[in-house]
């Protein structure tokens, strides 16, 4: 993975005798201590300021930090190791910084969601519930997203398959290249504007009311450059003298690839199609514009307003009082929850499924 | 599509590099197929153009205010007035924002993956990252709305306080930072994991032995960095950033919940107000009527437009990059 | 200038594989000193362990002593980044940097090592490019990138960068492998130059060069493939190729393995 260029420090600097090649260095717990110290005066003086944050603290303890470092560095080493120890730190803070919002978001869900999250909450609706009272629950969101995103999935995932095989197996000039190009254009395509392109054809031309598929339809839109993509990239690690053996014993091209090229990737497709999956598991924009949301069981996603779980979260927020934002947390938990189960089981295939290379 | 020569026997020896097939039936049916696979996403692409450009001319033909320099949205009314002018004011400014946040963080996370992290290490923490990319953006939103909109008050009347004097951190309204700036620290901390793992991936694709010309002219890691790898991976970050930027771009649901919308262009970033596209399609959505519809489609065009411009621009790089490198290699 | 290096119970790891097994030997200052031996017998591991650039590779790890004078380079308090400065080093490929022009090549050792003036630069660009046998073909295009040049070119370029800092050994890590007959030549009647002000290593696949441009020459052999390698003797390179006083190197130098 990373090839980290390890630099150990030397161990114990100072004392031994003056030379061109030793130079005068911070011990090995220097940048520990320093960090404990930015720590400790972040918070002194975040304290003693009457700051509220806890953000600000963090943010005086990382500025103490790079800033004790350089100087400590410039004094005892020279100017390029204090450049080059700011330079770690800042690295490490960018780091630390990325994992600050992953783990308040993730704590703050689960603290928030576990309050209303129980049976009950899983298998009721909203049928009777006044949004600012307590009680329902999330049942219908949760029968909703699962219809349409195995929809979604039925239509994206052959068609982003074939396309794939097209790419790699069949597709030469022209007309593959603009394929490659627009698949990885429509990868950035906003979900708000797929919803609006079934409301053009499906809503508005077609004359079809709201229903689970519309929004399926435009989540396969959504999921289709993903499934390319990742397909691609698996049949491509498929060695090429499978292919010629199989070709070598006279079976057809189409053959090849059905009994040979696919299995033989089908683990890495599989996991591509669950990350696709998860993504689509999340979307509400579409959901919004097509299916329009449905606090009863609708169990028919061809007829009549649904709902999912990323909009049941919006509805919830919308009303604004204190039971619907605990109904809005706990749907947020079960929507993470689902697909980070997707996620994990998707990369389980993958390296469960991974091809083994001779090496 | 492959060149399927139906006089070709089938004992002919396959041939494997090309495209031919050994003419059989089921090789026309499974090519032919796959390759209209590939012609339905152009036709899916093609006609989000066509009927969003279409829905958008029925709009436009009606408009009483001028497309692009109304200050306001009222698709509804009677004569209907509606002018992206805020909307694209707002969605720039929101992204621009997040772009100065997360591209310097997310290329010291790339670094810090590909670089300083302990090998062990690296692999968890790139997942960790992939994770912050697989949590739904309606998550993003109410943790945004309801846990981020109270911290950062700190923040903002800080930087309201001490740099009041750079105008846009001037806060001329008391309320709830639901502001165009909060906006764009929530997206920035959504297209951290984009920016990141793209930019990770081309740092490790720097050649080793750049690194270690730099290392035995005795460079120190941050010099090895600056001299090889930064420059090598350049226009990869570049083509990462601008991913970034087009998910920001068309983003709707982490702004409907935080932003508190108006139709006014303000250069106080601090202050509440303003708009994107992708929001105001999401909050005008439900009291519209078909004409009004039609309006947000008008300028749902102009954000498809947008994105297609910066995605393909980004694509465009990557791929130039990797001929680049590839004579190179 | 040159210093004398002096390595005594040398031993490299990879992780837990033990790459060289216990190497002693003096490399005396102005002279050329070969290492020649079959492919995986650890000459190129032993060379960058010289400069400390072993330790780079992930899981690289080093005991024993290397004196360069009187000073061990793996003593407590050395830093690997003044010894890298001191231990100058061209590799197998040529690796200019890639987006630098020719003149930001050889500077580029300098540079790091604090500001100089646009003439002090221009000066030392000159003689180092000129020291490198370079200077003609390229000083009217100093601002061109380093990698329009030819493979050969480029390895000079290398070595120009890294003479610019004037180091105190050279190593060369097999410079001429990935270059055609001519570029090797110009590279060993420049290595034949070099020897006058620097303390030259070179590792080498091939004989005839090791017997060309060394004034010593170490053979390396390992007694099976997964072993560690050995030094098995350091002698003139004119008693090597005709004299050795052991057989595996007769051995090997007649072509009866490796």
């Amino acid at each position: 993975m990373s090839h980290a260029l390890q630099d150990p420090r030397p161990v114990k600097p100072r004392s031994s005798a003056p030379s061109s090649l030793t130079r005068g260095g911070l011990p090995r717990w220097a940048p520990a201590a320093i960090a404990a110290l930015s720590a400790l005066l972040g918070a002194g003086i975040g304290a003693v300021a009457g700051l509220e944050s806890r953000m600000q603290w963090g943010l005086i303890a990382a500025l103490l930090f790079v800033g004790i470092t350089y100087t400590a560095s410039s004094v005892v080493e020279n100017r390029r190791q204090a450049k080059d120890r700011v330079a770690t730190s800042l690295v490490w803070v960018c780091f630390l910084l990325a994992v600050v919002p992953l783990l308040s978001l993730l704590g703050v869900t689960i603290a928030r969601g576990i309050k209303v999250l129980d049976g009950y909450f899983l298998s009721h609706s909203m049928a009777g519930v006044a949004g600012f009272a307590p009680g329902g629950g999330v049942y219908h969101a949760l029968l909703g997203t699962i219809e349409q995103v195995l929809l979604a999935t039925a239509i994206a995932a052959p068609i982003g398959l074939l396309t794939a095989v097209y790419l790699v197996e069949y597709g030469r000039g022209r007309l593959a290249k603009a394929v490659t190009f627009f698949v990885d254009v429509m990868t950035g395509i906003p979900s708000i504007v797929a919803g609006l392109f079934i409301l053009t054809t499906w809503t508005l031309m077609l004359e079809q009311g709201p229903s689970g598929f519309a929004g399926s339809l435009a989540l396969s839109i959504l999921m289709m450059p993903v499934v390319v993509r990742s397909t691609e990239e698996m049949l491509k690690l498929v060695p090429n003298e499978l292919r010629e053996a199989s070709l070598a014993l006279g079976v057809p091209k189409w053959r090849t690839i059905l009994k040979v090229v696919l299995p033989t990737a089908i683990g890495g497709i599989s996991t591509g199609v669950m990350l696709a999956v998860a993504r689509i598991a999340g979307e509400t924009a579409p959901i919004m514009l097509l299916v329009f949301g449905n606090p009863l069981i609708n169990d028919n996603p061809f007829e009549g307003a649904q709902s999912s779980l990323p909009l049941y979260i919006w509805e919830q927020y919308k009303v604004g009082s204190e039971d619907s934002f605990d109904r809005a947390w706990a749907a947020a938990l079960v929507l993470i929850a689902f697909v980070m189960i997707l996620n994990l089981v998707a990369r389980g295939i993958a390296r469960w499924k991974a091809p083994k290379t001779g090496r | 599509m492959a060149s399927t020569t139906p006089t070709q026997m089938d004992t002919a020896p396959p041939v494997v590099s090309g495209a031919r097939s050994t003419g059989r039936a089921g090789d026309k049916i499974f090519s032919g197929l796959s390759k209209g696979s590939g012609i339905l996403l152009l036709t899916i692409m093609a006609s989000i153009a066509v009927f969003l450009t279409y829905r958008a001319t029925l709009a436009l033909s009606e408009n009483e205010g001028n497309f692009l320099t109304t200050f306001d949205w009222n698709a509804t009314g009677n004569p209907p007035v509606f002018g992206i002018a805020v909307l694209l004011y707002g969605t720039v400014v929101s992204s621009i924002i997040a772009m100065v946040i997360a591209v310097p963080i997310a290329v010291g996370i790339a670094l810090f993956i590909s670089h300083y992290a302990p090998r062990k290490l690296a692999g968890p923490l790139a997942y960790v990252v992939d994770l912050l990319a697989a949590v739904p953006s309606i998550v993003y939103g109410i943790w945004g709305a309801l846990f981020l909109v109270p911290y950062l008050g700190g923040l903002t009347s800080w930087l309201n306080q001490y740099l009041s004097f750079t105008y846009i951190f001037d806060k001329t309204q008391v309320g709830v930072d639901r502001s165009l700036f909060t906006v764009g620290i929530l997206l920035a901390i959504m297209i951290l994991p984009i920016v990141t793992s793209v930019s990770r991936e081309v740092f490790l694709q720097v050649p080793r032995m750049n690194e270690e010309a730099a290392l035995a002219l005795g460079a120190t890691r941050w010099e090895v960095i600056r001299m090889s790898v930064l420059p090598f991976g350049r226009s990869g970050v570049i083509s990462a950033s601008m991913l970034g930027l087009g998910r920001a771009l068309g983003e709707t649901m982490a702004v409907a919940t935080v932003l508190s919308p108006s139709f006014l262009i303000s250069g106080h970033l601090l202050d509440p107000g303003g708009g994107t596209f992708a929001q105001n399609i999401a909050a005008k959505f439900d009291e519209a009527n078909e004409f009004g519809r039609d309006a947000l489609i008008a300028s749902g065009l102009v954000l498809f437009l947008l994105t297609l411009l910066v995605n393909g621009a980004a694509r465009m790089i990557i791929a130039r990059r990797k001929e680049y490198s590839g004579a190179n290699a | 200038m040159a210093k004398r290096i002096d390595v005594s119970g040398l031993s490299a790891f990879y992780g837990t594989h033990k790459a060289i097994d216990d190497i002693s030997m003096t490399v005396e200052p102005r002279s050329v000193t070969a290492f020649i031996g079959p492919s995986g017998c650890g000459k190129s591991t032993f060379l960058r362990t010289l400069n400390r650039m072993h330790e780079v590779t992930p899981g690289g790890r080093v005991e024993g002593k290397v004196m360069l004078d009187d000073e061990n380079l793996y003593g407590q308090g050395v830093d690997p980044v003044a010894v890298r400065r001191t231990v100058g080093m061209v590799f197998q490929r040529p690796n200019p940097f890639p987006t630098m022009s020719i003149f930001d090549n050889v500077a580029a050792g300098l540079r790091l090592n604090g500001s100089y003036k646009k003439s002090e630069l221009n000066d030392v660009v000159e003689r180092s490019l000129k020291g490198a046998n370079l200077w003609n073909e390229v000083k009217d295009r100093l601002n061109k990138p380093g990698s329009g040049l030819s493979g050969g070119q480029q390895q000079r370029l290398c070595i120009a960068r890294a003479i610019a800092v004037e180091p105190q050994v050279l190593l060369m890590d097999e410079p001429c492998s990935a270059l055609d007959p001519i570029s090797t030549l110009a590279i060993e009647d420049l290595i034949g130059e070099l020897k006058e002000r620097f303390t030259i290593v070179i590792v080498t696949h091939n004989m005839q060069q090791a017997a060309r441009v060394s004034d010593r020459t170490a053979f390396f052999n390992l007694a099976a493939v997964g072993q560690p390698g050995k030094l098995v003797e350091i002698d003139d390179t004119d008693r090597i190729f005709s004299n050795p006083s052991v057989q595996a190197t007769e051995d090997y130098i007649s072509g009866r393995f490796g």
